[in-house]
């Protein structure tokens, strides 16, 4: 018996490392350790595009403006485009009461201490109905650069939101979710005056790890740059729904 | 710190595969980690031996083969070795290269008893 841990084959001081004279049988799986969570991504993406809705999964630190973001552009689609949101934060519904301000559907997700949405929580939300039918489903991940990338929702699109005073490095720092955008939005642009940001050198950085991703400055409090970004939203839900 | 996440996710994928071949204790856990994965496989590591303390897998030996990133070249259409996202090109130093491998999170095999 172990005095590290009580288990039956781990030595005293064996860090950790089974020290078992017994040779057990091997099973292969060559199997992904998320495939639980892929399986039910797959799922809900399958469920997304049954019911002809978008869902594009929004990804950002904390305060990169995603919140203030999805209410300009919920304001600007108002009637055109049914709209539902889904907010996860590890603590507090302050997000989904702004969205439910607007006028449109939102269910928070308190995570507690976990660090990123994972499939299994949007299945959740899609049980209690809050896709909308023909329209858009964003999903306001955890105020998070690192996590979140390795969680797959079942979304159509990955949109990493960075902003002007985080400054122009974040892509290298944070590489794996900037490699996994299909699109990434410059909120705050309208500070770019007052800021050393290089817009450039940003886009440079942001193609170093998605040689193909769009790059779009946006302000969501002056409007700058919506119209390209709800432009992009309009072609995605075309070809969600001639692929249907 | 979602090294736990996936420590746990793995604790889930053991507990189904010792239902399916009738196990009752992991020995080992042969893991794939590429050089370009979501995950350290340090923290993996110690987040798996605190989530797996009172499992089926408790002291089970946690070995972590690590794969090598590779990507492709669209600037001179080479196939290279890469240690990280954002490399540059070491044959014609383009920075823009479309990652092939080395994203891997697997699980190889299990030694049971």
């Amino acid at each position: 018996m172990c005095g590290t841990c009580g288990c039956p084959s781990h030595q005293a001081g064996g860090a950790g490392r089974a020290e078992d004279p017994e040779r057990g049988r091997v099973i292969t799986l060559e199997r992904d350790l998320l495939a639980a969570n892929d399986a039910v991504a797959a799922r809900n993406r399958e469920r997304l595009a049954a019911a002809d809705t978008l869902a594009v999964n929004l990804m950002a630190g904390p305060g990169a403006g995603k919140t203030t973001l999805l209410v300009a552009t919920i304001t600007a689609l108002a009637g055109g485009v049914p709209v539902a949101v889904v907010e996860g934060d590890q603590a507090t519904d302050l997000d989904a009461a702004r969205i439910r301000a607007t006028g449109v559907p939102a269910r928070q997700i308190t995570t507690g201490k976990a660090c990123h949405l994972d499939a299994a929580m949007i299945a959740r939300a899609l049980d209690d109905g809050i896709a909308p039918a023909h329209g858009v489903l964003f999903v306001e991940n955890v105020g998070n650069l690192v996590c979140p990338a390795g969680f797959d929702l079942g979304e159509a699109a990955k949109v990493v939101v960075a902003s002007v005073p985080e400054g122009d490095d974040k892509p290298l720092k944070y590489p794996d979710i900037f490699a996994a955008a299909d699109l990434v939005l410059v909120n705050k642009c309208d500070l770019l005056a007052h800021v050393a940001f290089d817009l450039e050198r940003f886009t440079a950085a942001a193609r170093r790890l998605a040689p193909a991703v769009a790059v779009l400055a946006v302000s969501a409090t002056s409007g700058a740059g919506l119209g390209v970004w709800l432009d992009w939203l309009a072609r995605r839900r075309a070809r969600l729904h001639a692929a249907a | 710190m979602h090294e736990l996440s996936l420590a746990r996710a793995l604790l889930t994928q053991l507990a189904a595969e010792a239902e399916r071949h009738a196990f009752a204790r992991v020995l080992r856990v042969k893991l794939a980690i590429g050089a370009l994965g979501h995950v350290d496989p340090d923290a993996l590591a110690f987040a798996f031996e605190v989530a797996s303390k009172g499992t089926l897998a408790a002291g089970a030996a946690l070995d972590i083969e690590r794969v090598a990133g590779a990507a492709h070249c669209l600037g001179c259409g080479a196939d290279v070795a890469v240690h990280g996202r954002g490399d540059f090109c070491p044959k014609c130093g383009g920075g823009h290269l479309v990652v092939t491998g080395g994203e891997d999170m697997k699980i190889r095999e299990l030694e049971v008893a």
